[in-house]
């Protein structure tokens, strides 16, 4: 049924999207491929709406699938269902377990799971880009259209990088890739 | 205004007007909780954010259960936290009924083609930054190139392996180093 399996799908992100946003993004990919709800390029449209518009991005991306699967309720559901954990957690620690996070082995848990997720989020970004430029569907086949955009906005980001130490605002970067597409597709 | 309306009416502007998600929320939830509400301190903002980091979830919505617990018990928890959702539900809500006739429209549907190679970029870059920030030890340098290497592989040939199951192997190889590294140190 679809709406417990957006329940259990959001309530599964919910629960190990340590990191915030972009720690989520693999997770909801992990869940919308599985249950076959979302190609790969629907999900890239969802993720640059959500970054788009304001609001937590995982919100956005929960009500994004569960309105386009379930509905209003679908919506429902998958939002609740993301934030539920968080809230829980929370609660948890003021209430109960103010000394819990500090203790060695949660500790050493962490550690090992945050550079895992760091691993995660940046193994989605490279297929994410690489499949666009060569997808298997297309049996490697080069698209240079793709990779023409992908090599000006990659360009964009590390000249972005190395003038102004930090990383381009998300906006700014949809937008370039945006008008970029309109140019190179349209011709 | 009571406690608990002006909770939820002040989480459900900060969720209106943020763009960017968790972090640029943390700096405006900064502004008006600490400084102009005097709702927490400026300790305990830095304690939420630390909380937040290591614990699963969206961070605002960490944020606003914690600020609104701690002004109006669990209650207030559950206001601040639908206050700080109730906005994206409603904009994305709408855009999801529309964006399918929209991306019918040519020039609109190159515009998302580009996007879509975008977004990809951008999580790489988000990626980095996470990198950048990140405490290098042996131990999670070798985590975190296994992790892409196996997430890669993963997907070159379309196996089906969850990133959930990878953190978890992440979790027992970060319990197994604390016990073992004890016991090394007991032996001293």
């Amino acid at each position: 049924m679809i709406y417990l399996d957006l329940l259990v799908g959001f309530l599964k992100v919910g629960c190990f999207a340590f990191g915030g946003a972009y720690a989520a993004i693999p997770l909801i990919r992990d869940v919308v491929l599985s249950y076959g709800w979302l190609t790969d390029e629907q999900l890239s449209y969802m993720i640059a709406v959500s970054e788009s518009t304001p609001g937590p991005v995982m919100i956005n991306l929960a009500t994004y699938v569960g309105s386009s699967q379930g509905g209003v309720l679908g919506a429902l559901l998958a939002t609740l269902a993301v934030a539920f954990p968080a809230f829980v957690i929370i609660w948890l620690v003021l209430v109960l377990l103010r000394s819990f996070l500090e203790k060695k082995p949660v500790q050493a848990v962490l550690g090992a799971v945050k550079p895992c997720v760091i691993g995660i989020i940046l193994a989605t970004g490279l297929s994410m880009a690489f499949s666009s430029v060569c997808s298997r569907e297309a049996g490697f086949a080069v698209d240079v259209k793709a990779a023409i955009v992908a090599g000006i906005v990659a360009a964009a980001v590390i000249v972005w990088r190395i003038l102004k130490k930090k990383k381009a605002s998300p906006i700014a970067l949809i937008i370039v890739s945006a008008c970029l597409g309109m140019l190179v597709y349209g011709i | 205004m009571p406690i608990l309306l002006d909770l939820f009416l002040t989480f459900a502007k900060i969720g209106a007007f943020t763009f960017g998600g968790g972090y640029a929320m943390i700096s405006v939830i900064d502004t008006i909780c600490v400084e102009k509400k005097k709702w927490i301190t400026h300790d305990e903002m830095m304690d939420v954010t630390v909380i937040a980091e290591s614990t699963p979830g969206p961070i605002s919505v960490n944020c606003a259960t914690f600020v609104g617990f701690k002004q109006a018990g669990w209650l207030g928890g559950v206001l601040a936290t639908l206050g700080v959702i109730l906005p994206s539900f409603a904009v994305i809500y709408i855009i999801s009924m529309f964006l399918d006739n929209f991306l019918e429209i040519a020039i609109i549907a190159n515009a998302f083609k580009g996007i879509k190679i975008g977004v990809g970029i951008l999580i790489v870059d988000a990626g980095i930054t996470m990198l950048q920030k990140m405490k290098k030890s042996a131990l999670s340098v070798t985590v975190l190139a296994c992790s892409v290497a196996v997430m890669l592989l993963a997907d070159i040939f379309a196996w089906n392996f969850s990133s959930i199951s990878l953190m978890l192997i992440a979790a027992a190889v970060g319990l197994v180093s604390c016990l073992v590294g004890k016991k090394a140190g007991g032996g001293k």
